[in-house]
């Protein structure tokens, strides 16, 4: 597997991401500062990892999303390409508007860094398809603003279009409809605030976030 | 502009006594200048010249075969094997936190991490020991809020993990809080950047971000007792910025790794003065800075401003002239500041030129290496009245008590504030003994815990400061982590009261026995003094931070502990209840003696555990809350219950030192106790892990119960 990450000045997550892709796929990521207009050629997907890639100062990844590098993401995941976004890189994608809805400030109004259970609502994506459809995983949550805002109408077209690709089990931060993780419309690009990387590793305390840096690899793997 | 005039409210005002000023005109032959005045009494002050410490912190053991740098420089740096080093220090921040706490705690949280990268180390784990005062006082609730927060917004941006820490209540803390901050980072050992400069006519460059008004007398300020104008210091708090501190972290890595730095220090207290101060010192050098290159923030800003600002995320650096361009161009590529300001020169002089004029011309070295230092007179504690009876209590009922304090709650409501596992090395997390991470991308880990026990302190200083070291020992051989050295974080009250002093000199005394003892030689610390309030001061508050390596994850006691394994407690005990958590908890009392501490017995003990670790499943030290609370933490953490052998409140609420309480499995049992017997340590099996309830001998309740009290009682304290 070909992977990338961008790194923003404020990202924070970068390594853990990489390491995950190259736990999974057995080959580096390639790390993409933000200042670049184009991403390497031949990528199989292209992470926005975790953190506060401008401080956060403004929106949370508002200027993240007109950084150079974002331009060259869009056109990337416009042609197919396969994007993963967690936490603050799901901020990022909605910002870019490859992902609908938006990140609101939790509902209790603080930071939350502790593990959620999680449901996997659709196997029907290279990011879930090593889950089992209803599979209870828990997965570490860490952010300020993970409620996700969208309304009735929106609610309903993800529901009828199976773009949630998990809900939180006891709902953290407010979210609406427990979402905690949505994709595209050709299902190609996961936004998702909890953090798979954090517990890939039996040492880090669980191995739930391993099925989907695994089941991407699979989907890459030479034939 | 013209200055103004040198008078004795101006000295006054600047922290200064008659008997010091005249040091200075007899040091300079002449009135300073009032930019002159502004850094005598910035590099003078308490905070930043330890005159009234220093004397007492010399007694303390800083040396080992582990240690590679130990107190003087930014933090310590001790060595891990493999070419690797772990460089921490732990640092006070609590007149600001008291001003304005989410500023105050989210900077005491930068200038610590910046002590940490300054010397070449990315920070990869922090801890707080926070104290504030009586829950129901008027200022609590807020300050915990904001401090907590405060440290949270710093930290979790930055993006380091938040490991370890402690936060305690006690009304002795209402006027004024204590906000400890600690950092670790990892370094190669032979690629430590130290603040000593060295060669005449070297660029000195300031890295990082502009120059402000913001903190202008910071150093001062923290150096003198609170009283009712407290809400006018506030601007002298300075404002954080965790977004350039990344970015400052990542550039000056980055620069360390090209050899252009020649030396390096940041901006802390006493910003541009004491960094400028401290490099030429130490290199014996002279410094000279042209303050119209200084990135200002604000216009019009003065010499004495500019010298006195702790705007934050600034460094200082000597650098090697030939790399200029390539680290300029790092600086361009994090979008931070980066301008050369002056250089060094060969007199003893500190020379400062702003708009053309010379602002100030000092003897160097007399700011820093000949400051003032006091011989404060102390008067030894005197030995505490013994224990009054006490009253019987229900086991359960005793430990009802201790689970519905913030005292002994669980502290989810405070950690989980904080990102504690960015960086995807933790593998202990918050919430029992002590945090452990792993070293990236090798086989070992670092094991990393913060303690005190202020009581005792106050009661026997000597007992109370070998009690912080003890238990901060303890915690890291409960996660089965050889310790290896310590940082101090000193918090008292006026030095000039000869009973304060005392407590300090005690404190000292018993920390540096510990540390001797148990090899774990102090390499970095912070003393805060003038906690102090309408001259009420704090309970002697002496933190501990301590760090331990695990060779492998192998080697770490993990738990949790399962139904059936056994209940193992190490150790002797008589049952010791002065100063204890259940008579401060239930009945509102805070008499006797501290337990006293037998240091060769804590040795013995920890050095069994961490022999012995593949034969235990889980461990806990025994601090505050004796046998029944470390027993019921294990027991929730495990999702299981407890039942301990009957015995009196001595037997289940004693705080005898040198005890663990370990789990078990039944079939290692037989092997630990001969161990133990072989090893001449006292372990016996106090009860089992198992069902859904707590029960101290005959007094029992559901665990689900307990539970929920314990997990709810911090917010509710608060609410």
């Amino acid at each position: 597997m070909k992977s990338a990450v961008i790194v923003f000045p404020g990202s924070n997550c970068d390594r853990d991401l990489a390491v995950a892709f190259e736990q999974a796929g057995g080959r580096p990521a390639q790390m993409v500062w933000h200042k670049e207009t184009s991403l390497p050629a031949g990528l199989d997907i292209v992470g926005i990892p975790g953190g506060f890639s401008f401080g956060d100062y403004l929106r949370c990844g508002a200027i993240a999303a007109r950084s150079p590098i974002c331009r060259a993401v869009v056109d990337f995941a416009k042609r197919g390409g396969l994007v993963l976004g967690i936490c603050n890189g799901f901020q990022v994608l909605t910002e870019t508007g490859l992902l609908p809805g938006a990140l609101l400030r939790n509902a209790n109004l603080k930071y939350i860094c502790k593990d959620v259970d999680l449901t996997v609502e659709t196997t029907d994506s290279p990011f879930t398809r090593g889950y089992r459809k209803g599979q209870g995983i828990r997965i570490p949550i860490a952010h300020h603003d993970g409620n996700y805002a969208a309304d009735a109408a929106l609610l309903g077209r993800l529901d009828a279009e199976d773009r949630v690709a998990f809900r939180y089990v006891d709902n953290p931060n407010g979210s609406a409809g427990d979402i905690a993780g949505v994709l595209s419309e050709n299902r190609r690009v996961l936004g998702m605030m909890p953090h798979p990387e954090r517990l890939a590793d039996a040492a880090l305390g669980g191995t739930d976030g391993a099925a989907l840096f695994a089941g991407l690899a699979e989907a890459f793997a030479p034939a | 502009m013209n200055e103004p005039q040198i008078t004795e409210e101006l000295i006054s005002a600047h922290g200064l006594k008659p008997e010091e000023y005249a040091e200075i005109l007899r040091l300079l032959n002449r009135d300073p200048s009032f930019t002159e005045l502004g850094i005598f009494s910035a590099m003078w002050n308490e905070h930043c010249s330890y005159k009234s410490s220093k004397k007492w912190l010399r007694t303390l053991p800083t040396e080992g075969s582990q240690v590679i740098c130990g107190p003087g420089e930014n933090a310590g740096v001790v060595d891990i094997g493999d070419g690797q080093a772990v460089v921490f220090k732990m640092e006070s921040h609590n007149h600001p936190s008291y001003i304005e706490p989410y500023q105050g705690a989210a900077t005491g949280v930068g200038g610590i991490l910046r002590d940490v990268f300054t010397m070449g180390a990315r920070p990869v784990a922090a801890m707080n020991s926070l104290s504030f005062g009586a829950p129901d006082h008027s200022r609590t609730r807020r300050l915990v809020a904001g401090v907590v927060e405060g440290i949270g917004g710093y930290g979790n941006c930055f993006g380091v993990p938040t490991v370890g820490g402690e936060v305690r209540f006690h009304p002795a803390y209402n006027g004024n809080c204590l906000v400890n901050a600690f950092a670790a980072g990892l370094a190669e050992s032979d690629k430590i950047f130290y603040s000593a400069a060295s060669g005449v006519g070297m660029p000195v460059v300031y890295l990082g971000a502009k120059t402000g008004r913001d903190g202008v007398g910071g150093a001062t300020m923290a150096s003198a007792e609170f009283d009712d104008t407290i809400e006018e210091k506030r601007p002298t708090v300075q404002v954080g910025d965790p977004f350039t501190e990344k970015r400052l972290l990542e550039a000056c890595l980055e620069l360390m790794q090209t050899g252009a730095v020649i030396s390096i220090q940041d901006m802390g207290a006493a910003g541009l003065t004491c960094s400028a101060v401290e490099m030429g010192d130490k290199g014996s050098l002279g410094v000279r800075l042209d303050l119209d290159r200084v990135p200002c923030r604000e216009e019009n800003m003065t010499a004495y401003e500019m010298m006195l600002s702790e705007s934050q995320e600034r460094m200082l650096m000597v650098l090697r002239p030939e790399k200029e361009d390539v680290a300029r161009a790092i600086f361009d590529k994090w979008d931070l500041d980066f301008a050369v300001v002056g250089e060094t020169i060969a007199e003893d002089r500190f020379v400062i030129e702003h708009g053309g004029r010379v602002m100030a011309d000092l003897p160097l070295k007399a700011l820093s290496g000949t400051a003032p230092e006091y011989d404060r007179p102390w008067e030894p504690t005197a030995p505490a009245a013994p224990l009054a009876d006490v009253p019987a209590i229900a086991p359960v009922e005793g430990l009802r008590a201790l689970l519905a304090s913030p005292n002994h709650a669980a502290k989810n409501w405070v950690y989980e504030q904080y990102d504690h596992m960015v960086m995807a090395d933790t593998v202990r997390r918050p919430g029992a003994g002590a945090g452990v991470v792993r070293v990236h991308s090798t086989g070992k880990a670092l094991a990393f815990t913060s303690d005190v026990t202020p009581r005792y302190c106050r009661a026997n200083p000597v007992e109370g400061g070998k009690q912080a070291v003890a238990e901060a020992y303890r915690n890291l051989c409960a996660v089965g982590a050889r310790p290896l050295a310590s940082t101090d974080n000193l918090n008292f009250g006026n030095p000039e009261k000869p009973e304060i002093m005392g407590q300090f000199v005690g404190c000292i005394q018993g920390i540096g026995a510990a540390c001797a003892a148990l090899d774990m030689p102090i390499v970095s610390g912070n003393v805060s003094l003038y906690n102090e309030t309408d001259g009420s001061g704090i309970l002697p508050t002496p933190t501990i931070g301590a760090v331990g390596l695990l060779a492998s994850l192998e080697e770490m006691i993990a738990g949790p502990a399962q139904d059936g394994d056994a209940a193992v407690l190490i150790g002797t005990g008589k049952g010791h209840l002065g100063q204890s958590a259940l008579l401060f908890e239930a009945f509102g009392r805070e008499d006797g003696d501290a337990p006293h501490v037998d240091l060769e017995a804590e040795r013995r003990h920890g050095e069994f555990l961490r022999a012995n670790h593949a034969l235990i499943r889980a461990a806990t030290d025994l601090s505050d809350g004796g046998l029944a609370l470390a027993g019921f933490e294990m027991a929730e953490a495990a999702g299981t219950g407890l039942a301990l052998k009957d015995g009196d409140a001595g037997w289940f609420f004693g705080e005898d030192q040198a005890r663990y309480l370990l789990a078990v499995a039944p079939d290692a049992l037989d092997d630990l106790l001969s161990a133990a017997d072989a090893a001449g340590v006292p372990a016996q099996q106090v009860g089992r892990f198992g069902d859904a309830g707590i029960a101290l001998g005959g007094s029992a309740t559901p665990m689900d119960e307990l539970k929920s009290l314990w997990r709810g009682a911090f917010a509710a304290a608060l609410a």
